[in-house]
């Protein structure tokens, strides 16, 4: 701890602030697009994260670039839940919600839990803001909000005055009002400055009258809290007991490209990523764009049948051919899966699901597209489907899609959400010599009677990855049927047949060599809750919640979407009941049903937002008749 | 390219084992035997040749040559070839499409891979008709033109493939005759040694829906008044007694007749490397009947490739900072490590 921030620790207790000690705590910064609320967001996530608490963040963001300042379509929110035990989830309630203006006010109160902490920027509470918001007289004074422990700030003068003395316009000097809120909320939460010091001296460091601004309004917001008489308290959140180890905060895209890289390096093959920019998929290829000496190269294709015709053309070649995109791209690559799928060519692709249909609501998450991934394409067309279940996880599973795309010359389809996406949570840094390599074999001889068959399978169905190139094993491969083994055209219907079935049980054979599904809490018992996808933390949390409460309850996560594990029948005719709550209408209901002739409650939410842990609890709750 | 101690190969080497399934008298069998002619004369290894199509009858190509081939989906051969090309610059791509593939459905993906100079050959096969589909018309069906899906004529305005490859941007744009086959086969071949893409219209008769369409470039008695021979550096001269030339008035061509008080120092001196492409334009823009239409390579510049750019990058980046390791990679600005001792928070709470 620095100097400064020790000092403000001893002063605030020698002025004998009441302490409180807290297990978790939800805090939710939200103000106008300019007001920088992402920013100190990840900041405050990042302080607690080094901290040692165990952290799960939601940003939630307009999806307009630049939406009138003030307005309630402009309201950029980032929810950060902390906690000194293992947490799911992003959190239900809020308990201390910053709100920068009355629009923030307006659209993010309902979410802050009575008596919860509620601090406000007064100086935004002008006539002209006021209206932009809807509101007819002023809640700070009308009474309204007395629910809670209103702290009103005038944060905008109170920052002022603190960079009086620097030479910068009155632009840049209120543009540091998120760190002076920041400062406050450390306070109130014993955050350690450090990081973000760290951070702010490191990010203008060409700019030293803003980095001067920034650490100063973090540091007067922190002693501002000192003199708070509404606040008469602050707030400890003990460290987590966590594993051992080194860790770092990710969020989903980042784990995905990560995994992106590393599975290149596992395979010792060129990461070829083709994308199509597209909300909440863009940050993959940014983050892969930066990535050039680890040999990863990226194309900004013109369009997204491009982006993907550019994927397979690599895989082709040799390359590990990847295409992330959301599901109006998805709709858009059909046709060029399917190719893969009669190649019989490796491809991974990554859909960022979004809520739709149509352009929907492109920042808003949704599992809807699991049945479109499986099904939607013309023909017989079986791919692999995967899903992560949490950040952090993405990592993991993105190396196994790779592997089984090249081990099995599939598509596989990588099932992510706009909130797996921009969450974050803490990542154990895996030890890089502990990763299994991905082991790829390329013929180069012919594989009978010194002819090159390329369709001619292993004991799996696999068919060889001859590259072009290679002497003596020229062949031609394409979207029309093929005879087996040789690979020539045949239009045969027996053949067509077999190589229907041929290239379904190939995927199928699949669930030789994956995990089974295993469930968390009894192995039979009254219900089941099962699930796939990112809504896994708000389960596991609701069905802990549910067991220590002596309920018969138990969760299992698929991960493998298709093929499934091969319990998956016998392990949901264990319970009495099953129930599967999902982001949509019901896809995987309507697949576990129709697959295992095994009844499933739904629990359905399409509002563009994750799953409540209390939403799951109630319906567990009216499920057991509790 | 061509390196020093390759088994001599024949055309024959290059025919795969499949029939051809092209109608009889379709101009698609001779731009084939021009092409293996000309694969097995470039001094490259027979497995260092791809040839990526979409769909429609030009695109069966890649089945009737004995090399790596990939018969794409319907318009998307460039974006396959640019990844190809991108993961593999060791290999000589070729890109077979026709006028419904490569400017109907695919006339994005041309404009990009051309824009993108990705060394990638591409040979669009011109027969202003959809053969596949059993003959309607194309996007570069003449005005009028009656198919079964236009009784009473086409009412769009055609789209000229030489023009499109120039706006965008193309470094090699070249036109030729399916059954000139001298004249095809040089082409291709100055296509294939060209670094970047090259773009090859071929005006292709399609027997059975368009027949005689090119007629007029084609028949003995008329065609060196139909033909204009692109060369570099020489005026545009044409016609049987090679007494026509091509002028600018303006910002116009016109057909002038030598003699008569016009030389040859009037005429348009064909530069195919000229830094602008606004004469290749102009000359993109000369068609039947009012013009003699050119063959011969309009433009064919020099840019760096996509592929090279792009991996130069690689290089470059992997040079200024060391190649990058996973260890590196796993590190942020914030990592943290919890110590065994400090593994030590209560148990979770409600
Ligand atoms: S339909 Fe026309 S283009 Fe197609 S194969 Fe027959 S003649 Fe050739």
């Amino acid at each position: 701890m620095s100097a400064t921030a020790e000092a403000m620790t001893k002063a605030s207790l020698s002025k004998q602030r009441h302490i409180e000690e807290r297990p978790e705590v939800v805090v939710r910064f939200a103000g106008d697009s300019g007001d920088g609320m992402q920013l100190a967001g990840t900041q405050f996530s990042n302080a607690s994260a080094v901290f040692g608490n165990d952290i799960s963040t939601l940003p939630d963001f307009p999806a307009e670039i630049r939406a009138p300042a003030g307005s309630l379509a402009g309201v950029s929110g980032y929810q950060i839940h902390f906690s000194s035990y293992d947490i799911y989830t992003p959190g239900d309630r809020v308990n201390a919600l910053v709100a920068m203006n009355p629009a923030a006010l307006k659209t993010n109160i309902k979410d802050l839990e009575e008596g919860g902490i509620l601090i406000v920027n007064s100086d935004a509470f002008t006539t002209s803001d006021l209206q932009k918001a809807g509101y007819k007289t002023n809640p700070l004074e009308d009474g309204s909000l007395k629910k809670y422990r209103l702290v009103a700030v005038p944060i905008t003068k109170l920052n002022r005055e603190a960079l009086s003395d620097l030479k910068l316009s009155p632009r840049e000097v209120d543009r540091c009002r998120n760190f002076f809120v920041l400062g406050l909320v450390y306070w109130l939460y014993e955050r350690p400055l450090e990081p973000t010091l760290r951070w702010i001296k490191e990010k203008f460091a060409r700019n030293p009258a803003v980095m001067e601004a920034n650490i100063r309004a973090l540091k007067a917001g922190y002693s501002y809290g000192e003199t708070l008489e509404e606040l008469p308290v602050q707030y400890r959140v003990p460290k987590a007991k966590i594993a051992p180890g080194r860790y770092r905060k990710i969020t989903g895209n980042e784990a995905t490209a990560l995994g992106l890289v590393t599975a290149g390096q596992l395979a010792g093959k060129t990461l070829v990523y083709c994308s199509y920019p597209i909300t909440p998929a863009s940050d993959i290829l940014h983050t892969l764009a930066e990535m050039r000496r680890y040999g990863v190269v990226t194309i900004q294709a013109e369009d997204e049948i491009a982006a993907i015709g550019a994927a397979i053309g690599a895989s082709f070649g040799g390359a590990l051919g990847v295409t992330g995109t959301s599901g109006p791209g998805v709709c858009l690559k059909s046709e060029a899966i399917n190719l893969a799928v009669m190649a019989e060519l490796p491809v991974v692709i990554i859909d960022v699901q979004r809520a739709g249909p149509s352009t929907g609501m492109p920042t808003k998450t949704e599992q809807a597209d699991l049945l479109q991934a499986l099904f939607g394409r013309n023909g017989e067309s079986p791919v692999v489907v995967l899903a992560p279940a949490s950040p952090a996880e993405c990592f993991t599973l993105i190396i196994e899609a790779i592997r089984l795309a090249v081990s099995y010359m599939t598509p596989v389809f990588f099932m992510s959400d706009g909130y797996l996406a921009n969450s974050a949570e803490p990542w154990p840094i895996p030890k890089v010599e502990e990763l299994p390599k991905i082991e790829i074999k390329h013929p180069t001889e012919p594989n009978e009677d010194g002819q090159f068959m390329p369709y001619k399978r292993d004991h799996r169905l696999v068919r060889p990855w001859a590259l072009p190139g290679t002497p003596g094993l020229e062949h031609r491969i394409g979207g029309l049927e093929k005879e087996d083994v040789t690979g020539n055209v045949s239009y045969d219907p027996l053949n067509h047949e077999h190589m229907v079935r041929t290239r379904a049980q190939k995927v199928a054979n699949i669930a030789d060599e994956i995990p089974p599904l295993s469930v968390l809490g009894p192995e039979t018992g009254d219900l089941l809750v099962i699930s796939w996808g990112s809504t896994y933390g708000a389960i596991v949390a609701a069905v802990e919640r549910a067991q220590r409460k002596g309920l018969s309850v138990a969760c299992a996560q698929l991960r493998y979407l298709n093929p499934m594990p091969k319990n998956t029948g016998e392990v949901l005719r264990r319970y009495k009941r099953v129930l599967v709550p999902e982001l949509n209408l019901g896809h995987l209901r309507l697949l576990l049903q129709g697959r295992y002739l095994v009844e499933c409650v739904g629990l359905n939410k399409v509002q563009g937002r994750p799953f409540l842990v209390s939403e799951i609890e109630e319906k567990i709750h009216q499920l057991l008749q509790v | 390219m061509p390196a020093a101690t390759l088994p001599t190969l024949t055309p024959k080497d290059f025919a795969s084992d499949q029939d051809v399934r092209w109608c009889p008298g379709c101009g698609d069998y001779s731009i084939l035997a021009q092409m293996k002619k000309v694969c097995a004369s470039l001094g490259i290894p027979r497995e260092k040749f791809v040839f990526i199509s979409g769909i429609g009858c030009s695109s069966r190509f890649p089945y009737y040559m004995n090399t790596y081939g990939f018969h794409t989906i319907h318009g998307r051969a460039p974006t396959f070839a640019t990844g190809l090309k991108v993961a593999r610059p060791d290999l000589l791509v070729w890109v077979i499409t026709g006028d419904g593939d490569g400017l109907s459905i695919g006339g994005n993906h041309l404009l990009h891979a051309l824009r993108r100079n990705v060394d990638i050959k591409i040979v669009l096969f011109n027969n202003e008709i959809y053969g596949l589909t059993k003959g309607q018309y194309s996007p570069t069906s003449r005005l009028g033109t009656r198919t079964k899906s236009s009784p009473l004529g086409s009412i769009e305005n055609p789209i000229r493939p030489i023009t499109i490859a120039l706006a965008a941007e193309a470094t090699f744009v070249a036109r030729t005759i399916d059954v000139d086959v001298n004249h095809l086969t040089e082409t291709l071949r100055r296509a294939a040694f060209h670094k970047g893409s090259a773009f090859v219209e071929v005006y292709q008769n399609c027997k059975v829906f368009n027949d005689g369409v090119f007629e007029y470039t084609t028949d003995k008695e008329v065609k060196s008044e139909n033909v204009l021979y692109l060369e570099q550096g020489k005026p545009l001269i044409f016609g049987k007694n090679r007494d026509k030339g091509i002028r600018l008035n303006g910002l116009e061509p016109e057909v002038v007749e030598l003699g008569k008080g016009v030389s040859v120092d009037d005429l348009i001196i064909h530069d195919e490397k000229a830094a602008e492409p606004t004469l290749a334009f102009v000359l993109s823009r000369m068609y039947h009947p009012q013009f003699p239409e050119p063959v011969g390579v309009f433009r064919a510049i020099e840019r760096p490739t996509f592929e090279d750019l792009l991996n130069r990058q690689v290089e470059d980046a992997i040079k200024a900072k060391g190649r990058g390791k996973l260890e590196e990679l796993f590190q942020s600005e914030d990592i943290w490590v919890v110590e065994e001792a400090e593994a030590n928070g209560p148990a979770a709470l409600d």
